[in-house]
């Protein structure tokens, strides 16, 4: 299962069609706060992102997933549109397990899972 | 769900979008902003770009770019947020409409050259002045976006590569790729083998593993990745894709690629022992190097396993109200259905109550559900009146660069709602009543000084609900009517002979007279042929009125007062010698026989009516429309105290109170032609068509002739 989280419901619904095809299990949230909270009773195998949102950040997120060991190993990808290297280490330093630039190629997207979902 | 589906949302979103970053930077301009707003402001800007890059909007995506680099160095600290920055962000956010416009294919796209130039300038730390006078050729150069040209300079890098690997390849010559994952390969919920997996199917051969790095037990970090492999990858495959599978651990991970054209390793071997693996994932045939397994032990609890393909795709979490297109058709026919039955309905219960039946518990329960019934359908109806006002900032900035004067724009009440129909018409006279107070209304900044007032002048719009209606207010604090000129120039126009006495109120009606214009010179901005008076008739057209308050020095009201629905009211029926009439009841404030020591003869046969200490004129409504067996003495007919936006209080006289329910407004000027005093008509509950009076024509006759 595939947790996709950005508070734009156009990209939630692309990243769903476009996992949903590939034959993924899909549940979303608007923030992180709303990621938290679903995050609390259930262990999806892979949380796809986005940064900027309202309430509480991707940064926010991970970092608050990341300080738990029940999440200290679960694949993260943020959703990001700057390609340069510097987000990307930010991404990686915040404990990300990579990313995928948008706008993303459903390609892209299905290569990026394949290449952290366990 | 369809791709023009989910781009429909993302238009969606661009509204919502830009309404937010609008909220934000108009935040700024009044000095109301928090340290959230630049935070806001960058992620509505943000979004659309995301979104416009989705979906293929390249122009709006490359347009939101420039925007976003300035928002994000505003909302780094880099660059100080002044009021100029803030003018540039406004003057990009209008550009940015257009765009949005644009793309819903709603016009053409905008030429943001200048913007674009002013933006990047702006994020140069150049003053966009600059921009101006620079040569067309540092122009050039200084404009160039620093990402794009470093991607282009990339992807020519990469061009170039691929070109070299093709003019040197042959069937033999294959990549020797050695992976080392280092330090932190596993951190971050990383996994290692499912690049190698993936290496694997671009038909990788995998050669060696390299154990040599794996430390004595007591040195083992069990979450750490000790081992190396060396594979052969076919030349087919571009080093460019070798480095895209291993992108996220790039900075951590050993990566050696080098072609190698000799055969001095025996490949053949070791394809048998680890055959490439085909498009499907499959579990990787290969020995589990021990830190991987180790780590997955370790790390409890395990992570899930691959996700399972799903039946039931995907679930929602958050809220989010559910929304349905209907075909706006069949929303008014509902609307007309439901005004059919509300008339049945009443038709029923007069026929019942004849037969004694009026009391029926089933009948009670019928009009509630009606009247439920017919308040959902009207709020079917029901629009935020958010999409009207939200062009009004718009059209202040503009305003404030045509005249020099500086706007404050306060909005309240966005939320509002009200019938779409009026949502969709109210749009022009507001325009118009804005443009009217900055053009009309507030002084220019150095008269405004002189009068001891700040420099900037407030114009205020604001909707409510009051009793039934929709009150919607343009104030500003400007000079206030000017009641001379007006006066002034209504003679000079033949409205009013030289002579006449006028309160001030009918003074400042006057400029809601056909024909009138106060500017000394029409101005293009509010002197658009068009007048106040065409406002007026067109909120009249609404079912509404329009009412001005005005002081010197101190600034000018604007009040629309409009009805929620065009299709129901809540009405008194009364009659009147024969005749049967409605009158609307959100005027009515109590009705009263009066004593005739409560009545004051002011001569002329007219009366006044003392309503706790004040005297309020009375009307008799079988005088004002003719029909003469109406009851002439008021202690023996129905006094109805009534309450008008522009008159405030007075009396209708009556014969008699007959009922009191909801009915449908069938209008006279569609089915015949507008009737002085008459808003419309209904058809009762017995079948015949009741006259429903226009209180406000008929008590602002009353009192404009009390006034004379």
């Amino acid at each position: 299962m595939i947790l996709t989280v950005d508070d734009s419901k156009s990209m939630r619904m692309l990243l769903r069609n476009a996992l949903t095809q590939r034959g993924y299990e899909v549940v979303e949230a608007e923030d992180g706060v709303a990621a938290l909270e679903w995050l609390r009773d259930n262990s999806p195998g892979l949380v796809i992102t986005d940064i900027n949102m309202p309430r509480m950040d991707g940064f926010g997120l991970i970092e608050a997933l990341r300080g738990e060991t029940r999440w200290d190993s679960t694949p993260i990808l943020v959703l990001t549109t700057e390609s340069s290297n510097e987000k990307k280490s930010r991404a990686r330093d915040a404990g990300a397990t990579g990313w995928i630039v948008k706008p993303f190629d459903p390609e892209k997207l299905a290569s990026a899972v394949r290449r952290v979902l366990h | 769900m369809q791709f023009d589906e989910i781009q429909e949302i993302f238009f969606q979103e661009c509204e919502e979008g830009l309404a937010a970053a609008e909220a934000g930077l108009l935040a700024y301009k009044n000095c109301k902003e928090d340290c959230e707003t630049i935070n806001t402001i960058f992620r509505a800007i943000h979004s659309i770009k995301g979104g416009s890059g989705a979906f293929g909007f390249d122009a709006l995506q490359a347009y939101t770019h420039n925007f976003e680099t300035v928002l994000d160095l505003a909302r780094s600290g880099d660059l100080l947020i002044t009021p100029a920055l803030i003018d540039v962000l406004l003057r990009a956010f209008d550009m940015l409409s257009d765009h949005v416009t644009a793309i819903r294919g709603e016009g053409d796209a905008p030429d943001d050259k200048e913007v674009t130039d002013i933006l990047k300038a702006t994020a140069e730390g150049r003053p966009p002045e600059i921009v101006a006078i620079e040569d067309p050729a540092s122009k050039q150069a200084g404009s160039t976006d620093l990402a794009f040209s470093f991607d282009d300079l990339m992807k020519s890098l990469g061009e170039a590569e691929v070109t070299a690997i093709g003019e040197h390849s042959s069937a033999s010559s294959q990549w020797s790729l050695e992976v080392r994952p280092g330090k932190g390969a596993l951190a971050n919920g990383g996994e290692p083998m499912l690049l190698i997996r993936e290496l694997l199917q671009l038909g990788a051969i995998f050669l060696d593993t390299d154990v040599s790095a794996i430390p004595t037990l007591d040195a083992y970090d069990p979450e750490e990745a000790y081992l190396g492999w060396t594979f052969t990858v076919p030349m087919r495959v571009t080093e460019a894709e070798v480095r895209d599978i291993f992108e996220f651990v790039l900075d951590s991970c050993d990566l050696h690629i080098e072609r190698r054209d000799d055969e001095q390793h025996d490949t053949e071997l070791h394809r048998s022992v680890a055959p490439p693996v085909a498009a499907e994932p499959a579990p990787v045939p290969m020995p589990q190097p021990p830190a991987t397994t180790v780590a997955e032990v370790v790390s409890a609890p395990s992570p899930q396993p691959v996700a399972q393909p799903a039946q039931n795709a995907s679930q929602s979490i958050g809220s989010g109200s559910q929304t349905i297109r209907v075909d706006l058709e069949k929303l008014d026919r509902l609307v007309n259905l439901v005004g059919e039955l509300v008339i049945t309905q009443a038709m029923l219960a007069q026929k019942l109550s004849v037969n004694g039946l009026a009391s029926l518990n089933e009948l009670t329960d019928l009009d509630q559900l009606t009247r439920e019934l017919q308040d959902s359908a009207m709020s079917i109806r029901a629009q935020p009146i958010k999409s009207v006002f939200s062009r009004v900032p718009r059209i202040v900035r503009e305003l404030e660069q045509q005249t020099g004067k500086q706007v404050i724009l306060q909005v309240e009440g966005e939320m509002t709602e009200l019938d779409k129909t009026v949502v969709e018409r109210i749009g022009d006279p507001l325009t118009h009543l804005i443009r009217n107070a900055i053009d009309h209304g507030l002084e220019s900044p150095d008269a405004r000084i002189a009068a001891g007032k700040p420099a900037a002048g407030v114009v205020r719009l604001s909707a409510e609900h009051r009793g039934g209606r929709i009150l919607i207010c343009v104030s500003d604090d400007g000079a206030g009517i000017n009641r001379e000129r007006v006066r002034q120039k209504a003679i000079e126009r033949g409205l009013i002979a030289a002579d006449t006495v006028m309160a001030d109120e009918e003074i400042d009606n006057l400029i809601m007279a056909a024909g009138f214009s106060t500017a000394e010179a029409v101005s293009n901005i509010s002197g658009r042929g068009v007048g106040m008076d065409v406002v007026r008739s067109n909120v009249e057209a609404l079912g509404g009125r329009i009412s001005i308050q005005s002081r010197p020095g101190q600034g000018s009201t604007f009040t629309l007062a409009l009805p929620l629905t065009l299709a129901i009211l809540d009405g008194m029926i009364v009659s009147v010698g024969a005749q049967t009439y409605i009158i609307p009841l959100t005027h009515i404030v109590e009705s009263l026989r009066p004593q005739a020591s409560e009545l004051k003869s002011i001569g002329n046969g007219r009366q006044m009516l003392n309503v706790r200490g004040t005297f309020l004129p009375i009307e008799s409504v079988g005088t004002r429309l003719g029909i003469d067996s109406s009851t002439q003495d008021p202690t023996k007919a129905v006094l109805i105290v009534v309450e008008t936006d522009s008159c405030g209080q007075s009396v209708l006289m009556v014969d008699a109170i007959l009922d009191q329910r909801q009915v449908v407004i069938k209008s006279l000027e569609t089915n015949y032609r507008p009737v002085d005093s008459l808003s419309g008509a209904t058809i009762l509950g017995d079948g015949r068509v009741a006259l429903i009076l226009d209180v406000e024509a008929l008590t602002s006759q009353s009192t404009r002739r009390l006034a004379a």
